[in-house]
């Protein structure tokens, strides 16, 4: 069956997707919906983002042969390189065409959500690249361990605003920023960091990601003639995963997902929203979800704050459902240990995010022979040397 | 016909319009939603909201984010709420209607929901995250119980979509007064008349307006133009300030009493 289908007119993957916001969006969504479909389909706008993403974010990014890393895991390991786009992350990606059509409906005010910070700072990069307004909210939590990324985005002229309602993290940012759009639709446009959602967001952040999965295959089969066996993505809501795997739905490669895995599944403290949760609506979209019996949304937990979500893009949870996907995990220990790895042996620091998409590699590492594997490195580790130092003295202390 | 319906053709045939007050049930315990029932109904509420928490209301202001979070901390649940609707309906024969967001309701079952809320005496429902699109289920089920299913309308939506809720709505409409979340508010929303005059334009229903509703003034205002005024983030503040169950019946009696009052003056 052909998996690349686009969702129905509704926005629904099977029983996942939809819209469900309250009535005072609806109107707006209906019209974002029309306007990225004309621009979708527009040669102007095409160009006008593809001449952002080069001469702005250094698009194309490398797919990087991992020489020492194959050596240690077996197989041929290859690296897409989205580290080193502008801003350090895949996350720009998606700013930069949102934002080309906030301007296009004539919005001038633009708001964010941000766990770690990167959405967040491609989202202020790209407004001040257009002069516009920009507001971005932040859990009270996650402004106080990502201190750079916050003064990042205020040196880039953003408003940061600290939420400190529920859980003082990502899913609470999100909540806040829809509660001002609510507020704003008139002039606000909302720019979602993820393939999360109502619709049209999935399709719309997806689209915009794809990039990443298009510049791989033409990049692989270049290096190597051929496609490649796997491909490895780290899932947090799931953008960069999507984005990677699209242009690769209907070819024989083996798709594979990694979740934060925290301290184990087998604990309440992770991540790992496809292998553990059950289907419910977060944030506008039906999708898998963390939640207790009584349908309440269970606080996440990852040592990476971009894997650190209750919910996942409702296209996963349809990927998962159809198997053509599989969904894993790595813990926090297994990604800090990928982490230095990846750093020792190629002279990269990983973001922690893409470190559970390396660490899966060690796990699958007996059937790596021979193989082509691609590994989405969606984004660079400078933000997160002060977490990983910090996990690093507490393994040494508890050794001790 | 269900008790909403009832009320409103009452009301109607007296001139008068409804005052439906809202409270997040649980808050800050289920005992206390339970004695707090009797003094709304007493002193002239003609509907009873009962809020359902959860753990992201996204509709909702910080007023009745906190009064969720102080109705979960105490173990509220969508089963705990529909056991004391029912021990509510066993006392009175006003209207209840649920307001819950989308999600428990999901967990819990629809059809299992829908089931439970018209043996518990439930007599509406409203989902603020359920847009029509999506309810298929719930009114296929709703329909063949006597519950209402109550959709919302906004000062955005076009025309074509009051048409929708006009046609999904059951019980009334709730007309959402602001572009905004819930949240006791100074200034109305100018253009307030114009929206509820557009939604007339396209139902003989009868209309609710709530959001933002705080004081007399503005419930007197708004029901110049409405059949109902809703009210709910006002009450939660008193039940968050009261320092005990006497000053808090005391100061919501007064206040539905006031608002009450105003409501019919028009």
């Amino acid at each position: 069956m052909k998996q690349s289908t686009r969702p129905d007119e509704k926005g629904h993957f099977g029983p996942f997707g939809g819209r469900f916001v309250p009535e005072t969006l609806m109107s707006a969504l209906d019209e974002l919906e029309r306007e990225y479909a004309a621009m979708r389909d527009s040669s102007e706008f095409r160009s006008e983002l593809s001449s952002y993403l080069s001469a702005y974010a250094g698009r194309p990014t490398p797919l990087s042969y991992a020489r020492r890393l194959s050596e240690r895991c077996g197989g041929k390991i290859y690296l897409k390189r989205e580290d080193l786009t502008h801003t350090g992350s895949h996350k720009i990606n998606n700013t930069l065409g949102q934002i080309l059509l906030a301007k296009r409906l004539g919005k001038r005010r633009i708001i964010a959500e941000t766990g770690a910070g990167q959405h967040g700072v491609a989202t202020a990069t790209v407004a001040a690249l257009f002069g516009l307004e920009c507001h971005v909210y932040m859990g009270s939590e996650d402004v106080e361990r990502q201190e750079l990324n916050v003064f990042r985005m205020q040196l880039l002229g953003a408003d940061v605003i600290a939420v400190d309602s529920g859980s003082r993290t990502l899913k609470d940012a999100i909540n806040e920023a829809i509660r001002d759009w609510v507020t704003n639709v008139h002039d606000t446009y909302y720019v979602i960091g993820s393939v999360v959602g109502p619709h049209p967001y999935p399709v719309m952040v997806r689209d915009f990601q794809s990039v990443i999965g298009r510049e791989t295959k033409e990049q692989i089969m270049e290096a190597e003639e051929r496609l490649p066996d796997s491909i490895i993505a780290c899932v947090g809501g799931g953008s960069n995963a999507i984005g990677m795997f699209y242009p690769f739905l209907d070819d024989e490669v083996r798709l594979i997902g990694v979740e934060g895995g925290g301290f184990g599944l087998d604990t309440d403290k992770h991540a790992a929203t496809l292998s553990c949760g059950s289907p419910g609506v977060l944030h506008g979209s039906m999708s898998y979800l963390l939640q207790d019996t009584d349908g309440q949304v269970l606080p996440a937990h990852s040592i990476s704050a971009g894997l650190d979500y209750p919910g996942v893009g409702p296209e996963h949870s349809f990927l998962k459902s159809t198997g053509r996907v599989h969904y894993g995990s790595a813990t926090d220990e297994e990604a800090l240990r990928a982490f230095q790895l990846l750093s020792e042996l190629e002279g990269i620091l990983p973001a922690l995010e893409p470190s559970h998409a390396i660490a899966y590699l060690e796990r699958i590492s007996p059937e790596l022979r021979n193989k082509i594997v691609v590994v989405s490195l969606s984004g660079r580790g400078d933000k997160d040397v002060h977490v990983v130092a910090e996990a690093l003295r507490k393994k040494n202390e508890s050794h001790r | 016909m269900s008790r909403i319906d009832e009320t409103f053709k009452v009301l109607l045939k007296k001139e008068s319009k409804a005052l439906i007050t809202y409270i997040t049930a649980g808050d800050p315990d289920i005992e206390t939603t339970l004695k707090l029932v009797p003094v709304l109904e007493d002193n002239g509420a003609d509907i009873v909201e009962l809020g359902v928490p959860f753990s992201d209301p996204l509709a909702d202001g910080t007023t009745i984010q906190r009064a969720s979070q102080r109705a979960l901390g105490k173990g509220a649940s969508l089963q705990a709420i529909l056991q004391a609707a029912a021990e509510i309906r066993t006392r009175t024969s006003l209207p209840l209607a649920l307001m819950s967001y989308y999600n428990p309701i999901m967990h819990y079952g629809i059809e299992a929901f829908v089931d439970d809320a018209s043996k518990a005496g439930v007599d509406g429902v409203i989902i603020p995250d359920l847009p029509p699109e999506e309810a298929a289920e719930c009114r296929n089920i709703s329909d063949t119980m006597d519950l209402n299913l109550i959709f919302l309308v906004a000062p955005t939506s076009t025309l074509e979509r009051i048409r929708m809720v006009e046609e999904y709505s059951s019980g009334f409409i709730y007309c959402v007064s602001v572009t905004g979340v819930t949240g006791a508010r100074r200034e109305m929303y100018e253009g307030l008349n114009g929206f509820i005059q557009r939604v007339r334009a396209c139902t003989v229903k009868p209309l609710a307006v709530g959001f933002g509703i705080a004081t007399p003034e503005q419930a007197r205002q708004v029901a110049q133009w409405a059949d109902g005024v809703i009210v709910g983030s006002a009450l939660v503040n008193i039940i968050e300030r009261a320092k005990d169950f006497e000053e808090m019946a005391r100061e919501i009696g007064s206040f539905v009493k006031g608002m009450k009052r105003r409501i019919n003056m028009t």
